[in-house]
């Protein structure tokens, strides 16, 4: 019974908190990239404009919800609640502490891998419920990038896996006591994390919205509620891919005076400035483009990163 | 691959460069004078309405916010017997101030002209009048125009000769 109680308070913990970081991340992303380009972004409400994301969100409840006569009514209806489902489900496995952790899974990893391929139908099926162009055209993108991405994003956390010897993240993360695997996992550090903007479709990496090319691209006809579930989705992702980076390469909560949940928090927060960052500093790379670097580039680097991990762990091993 | 991170940093420089937005309510720019703004009517220096009521203004405007009826007073001056400019419309190009021959309607640099109701973006003749010459200070139309009004006669005006006689050869 307590342990029911237990892990309930601790699912409505997460969500709850998942939810603001995510809700509450957008104005920081606003904040940063202002700062990044010499503006001062939304200063208006509140201390240092902190209540807009409160003003976004009360305006986007009001809105209309809508759904254009041409639509896949329940395929359109049904593609931003499965984005939203997938990043919270795998929001459930990441431990932010000792204890701290929705479902400590012994697939972890696979867990997140089978979310994140999971999430690719809603943005597929968005563009596809659609029945715009410029949504199609944003759909397809997307399952072209996001499955060839899937596959060296799995590949390059092989290598964490070999070397801690289990899926499981609280693994993973005891793993890392003597030397966080961001170092001897360079390469499957970087190949993850370029994995990981695309995988959520972050700036520069945000072919399937484009909103240059492609008007919005897959969500090009949502409004309202609708809309505002793809953007919370985004973030959550973010939030979730930054928590995944955390856990496997940089020593998850682990940190030295304050307690374990801070040190993950300040963690995750870093690099998902860091995503900001890169927003800021970097152009789309053309369709093609991402697709040869994705294939031609990072896929050998992940394969290469493998095996001499593998070789490694087998000379030692011997 | 290097140019990506150099880009970072640079990215990463900026965010200490001294930010170029002005926060408008608190700081309000100065307006360069011949800013296309607030529309008003100018009067000349003796006081007079500039406007003669020749409509150009009203025709050229692109999106036909100007309204306006002539009349004659007994001086024999025409003047607006109403002008009024729906500011709701209006796009601030600035032909109407091109097309006046009088310098009466001028465009100033003034931008706050927020409303509530749409109806008080109608401006009439008395909320565009105002008591000074505007960007022309020292132009008086009817002294100027050859124009024949009560206290001036043909020719007197400035730069003006005295009226020829046509059917006279004489010299």
């Amino acid at each position: 019974m307590s342990d029911t109680a237990r892990s309930l308070v601790t699912i409505f913990a997460v969500l709850l908190g998942a939810l603001t970081l995510a809700g509450g991340f957008i104005w920081v992303e606003r904040r940063l990239l202002a700062l990044f380009q010499e503006r001062w972004g939304p200063n208006r409400l509140g201390p240092l404009g902190l209540f807009q994301g409160v003003a976004d969100m009360i305006k986007i409840f009001m809105k209309e919800d809508w759904v254009p006569p041409f639509a896949d009514k329940p395929v359109f209806v049904l593609a931003p609640m499965l984005i939203m489902v997938t990043t919270l489900a795998s929001l459930a496995i990441i431990a932010f502490a000792p204890g701290l952790v929705v479902a400590d899974l012994n697939i972890g990893v696979l867990f997140f891998l089978a979310m994140s391929s999971l999430g690719v139908y809603s943005v597929a099926l968005a563009g596809w419920a659609s029945n715009s162009k410029y949504a199609l055209l944003g759909g397809m993108r997307a399952v072209a990038q996001m499955l060839s991405y899937e596959v060296f994003m799995g590949l390059s956390l092989m290598g964490v896996v070999m070397m801690a010897g289990s899926f499981r993240l609280t693994d993973i993360v005891a793993a890392q006591k003597s030397l966080w695997f961001c170092i001897p996992q360079l390469p499957g550090l970087a190949v993850f994390f370029i994995a990981g903007v695309a995988e959520t479709h972050r700036s520069p990496l945000d072919l399937p919205e484009a909103e240059n090319e492609l008007v919005a691209g897959y969500h090009t006809e949502y409004s309202g509620m609708k809309f505002a579930l793809f953007l919370l989705g985004e973030y959550v992702g973010m939030t979730v891919v930054s928590a995944m980076i955390v856990t496997l390469f940089f020593g998850g909560w682990a940190g030295p005076l304050l307690p374990p949940v801070v040190w993950f928090l300040v963690k995750t927060l870093f690099l998902m400035c860091l995503f900001i960052w890169l927003r800021a500093s970097f152009p789309r790379p053309r369709y093609d483009q991402l697709m040869l670097f994705g294939w031609k580039v990072l896929l050998p680097v992940s394969l290469l990163n493998l095996a001499v991990t593998g070789a490694v762990l087998l000379v030692r091993g011997a | 691959m290097f140019s990506l991170f150099k880009g970072l940093w640079i990215v990463l420089r900026h965010a200490f460069v001294k930010r170029v937005t002005v926060e408008y309510p608190e700081k309000k720019p100065v307006l360069p004078p011949r800013c296309r703004g607030r529309i008003i009517l100018s009067r000349d220096p003796d006081g007079g309405e500039r406007c003669v009521a020749c409509h150009l203004c009203s025709a050229v405007c692109p999106v036909a916010c100007i309204a306006l009826q002539a009349a004659e007073d007994a001086h024999g001056r025409r003047y607006p017997k109403f002008f009024r400019i729906n500011f709701s419309r209006c796009i601030f190009c600035g032909l109407c101030e091109e097309a006046c021959p009088t310098y009466a309607i001028q465009l100033t640099p003034g931008v706050e002209m927020g409303e509530y109701k749409r109806q008080h973006l109608v401006y009439e003749k008395e909320d565009l009048l105002i008591s000074g010459v505007g960007k022309y200070p020292g132009y008086n139309f009817y002294r100027v125009a050859g124009l024949q009004i009560e206290g001036k006669d043909k020719g007197a005006a400035e730069n003006e000769q005295p009226p020829v006689d046509v059917r006279d050869l004489m010299p």
